[in-house]
């Protein structure tokens, strides 16, 4: 808990950064509509008009927070909150193509890691070609992806959850290799002496041993597959979610409409890391391995 | 019938000589021929199976169609390259991860900024910074210059945590060395803290390659110039020429290779010292 007092006043700077940009991105269109109006602009009501603009180029962080609310609490007391303007809306439909990408991504990743560390043939051919592919920019694919299962009559819920599954693939599959083979030589040995078969090494010690592996790369698995989400939502921007949010904000210049979308990903994201990161404390614990 | 049934044959040869050759006395020729040859399979796989089911060139387009594309565009693949990768994706690579490293060594000072900064540099960078490609495209415009910002804003956090990470990772007793040798602070940082940070501070650069790579061809989805390789890929898959897509996805691929190729290379050369970068045996 030591740790609060330096994140908030770091947390404090940003926001400091962020008005002082509002102030001066937005000072520009102040500047151009008093002139216009030939009126002579002071600074505090400069200020006060970078404010409060209706399509500002940085907005300030309460409007974008007042917007938020809009979208999600204010519909949820009117009763209406899953309505197509509703961000609740438009989050639950990336949550869900993330989690369905997510779920996959991992048991295929957990399935080729065991396959990979149990066979030495699969090791050499196919390891090296996951570690290339993690330097490839995978989502540079995405819209072929959508337009390819569209065209293959594939729904679009799962069009988008390939996508993400794809992204978690490869983070899993090589955390994996990694906790799978983590228990040393003594360990091994330790099993050899007891006559353990493959299997019951790989139940007793490999797998209890991989698993805070397992963990961190599914915090980074899962933060890819909200990306992979967001960004097939581009190219499929007509089924509503936060990505399509972001473009249609960006095709009609409302740009707080564009930052809510944002903030409400970032919040997404941290919540189902956080979501993780409970379960592997849970976990660690019952198991005995807290460190 | 006869495409797929060739096919499958090579790839049970393949695996078998595979099967073989993993066996053998582990050789560095082993170590590259074998995922090579997985490599070689995978494409015919790809070839066969297509010609044998006559899939679409409009869903998937065999290897081969690819590689004519390829060698029949490369101009037009060239200036994409130069419009996405060096235009773009390297300049806010550069910018990014110097003003990161600049930013770590400032904070460098300050303990209590630290502690601060890492808990929410974490937290940034698990975020999908991404996002913020619609809004830089609205403030930079449609150049180059927008998707340099969207990489910048991709790459600094990985970085600053790493670098503030790694600037850490001298121990006490090569500190008081260096005090007992009455080093002052720019001294201590340039000859001992630095150096030890190196590690860490490749690690933050080689994830970002990646990172740079992915903002500056998303970046690109939402407006650029008529060149470029997030431009060519949205506009020709709205043509359905796939195999126009998946040439520039080859140029992605080995661009993204060279380029963390290239940053392993050059810190091979700066951390020779390091363990990690010892010859195994």
């Amino acid at each position: 808990m030591r740790n609060i007092l330096p994140i908030l006043t770091v947390v404090f700077g940003l926001f400091v950064i962020w008005y002082a940009g509002a102030v001066y991105l937005n000072s520009n269109w102040a500047y151009d509509k008093a002139k216009r109006a030939d009126v002579e602009l002071s600074f505090g009501v400069m200020v006060a008009d970078t404010m409060a603009q209706e399509k500002p180029r940085l907005p300030p962080p309460h409007q974008v927070i007042a917007e938020i609310w809009k979208t999600t609490g204010a519909m949820v007391q009117r009763g209406r909150a899953f309505s197509k303007r509703s961000l609740i809306y438009h989050g639950w439909i990336t949550l869900s193509s993330t989690m369905l990408g997510f779920v996959f991504g991992t048991g295929l990743g957990i399935l080729l890691a065991v396959a990979i560390v149990h066979s030495r043939a699969m090791d050499m051919s196919v390891m090296p070609w996951v570690i290339a592919s993690q330097t490839i920019p995978i989502l540079a694919i995405a819209p072929m992806i959508v337009v390819v299962l569209a065209s293959a009559q594939v729904d679009d819920f799962i069009a988008k959850g390939v996508i993400s599954m794809y992204l978690s693939f490869f983070p899993v599959v090589v955390g994996m290799v990694k906790g799978l083979r983590s228990p040393d030589h003594m360990e091994m040995d330790q099993m050899r002496t007891w006559n353990a078969s493959r299997s019951q090494t790989f139940w007793r010690l490999r797998l209890p041993a991989s698993a805070s592996f397992l963990f961190t790369s599914l915090k980074v698995g899962i933060a890819a597959s909200l990306i992979g989400a967001v960004v097939a939502e581009l190219s499929l921007s007509q089924d509503g979610g936060l990505g399509a949010r972001m473009l249609v904000g960006s095709y009609y210049g409302q740009t707080i409409q564009i930052w809510s979308a944002l903030i409400a990903a970032a919040t997404l994201a941290a919540l189902m890391v956080a979501m993780i990161g409970v379960v592997q404390t849970v976990t660690l614990k019952k198991m005995g391995m807290a460190s | 019938m006869i495409w797929i049934c060739t096919v499958l044959l090579f790839w049970v040869i393949a695996w078998a000589i595979n099967v073989r050759m993993v066996a053998m006395k582990p050789s560095r020729i082993i170590t590259f021929f074998v995922p090579a040859l997985f490599g070689v399979t995978l494409l015919l796989l790809w070839e066969g199976i297509v010609r044998g089911l006559q899939i679409s060139p409009v869903l998937l387009p065999p290897p081969s169609a690819i590689a004519v594309t390829f060698s029949q565009s490369v101009p037009i693949l060239w200036g994409d390259f130069v419009q996405t990768f060096v235009k773009g994706a390297l300049s806010g690579y550069v910018i990014g991860c110097g003003a990161a490293v600049l930013t770590a060594i400032a904070v460098d000072r300050s303990p209590f900024l630290q502690r601060g900064l890492l808990p929410v540099g974490n937290f940034v960078a698990a975020l999908p910074i991404i996002g913020l490609a619609p809004i830089m495209v609205m403030w930079f415009g449609f150049g180059w210059q927008s998707k340099a910002a969207v990489v910048v804003a991709m790459v600094f956090f990985p970085v600053l945590v790493n670098t503030v990470q790694g600037l850490q990772a001298s121990d006490a007793m090569q500190r008081d060395l260096m005090r007992t040798y009455a080093a002052n602070y720019p001294q201590a940082l340039l000859r001992l803290r630095l150096p030890m940070a190196m590690p860490f501070i490749f690690n933050g650069l080689k994830i970002a390659t990646t990172l740079a790579l992915i903002g500056a061809i998303v970046a690109e989805f939402f407006g650029s110039p008529i060149k470029g390789m997030g431009f060519r890929i949205s506009t020709e898959v709205g043509r359905l020429s796939l195999d126009m897509v998946w040439a520039e996805i080859t140029v992605a691929a080995f661009a993204g290779s060279a380029f963390y190729g290239g940053v392993a290379l050059i810190e091979k050369t700066v951390t020779f010292w390091h363990p990690s970068q010892r010859r195994v045996r």
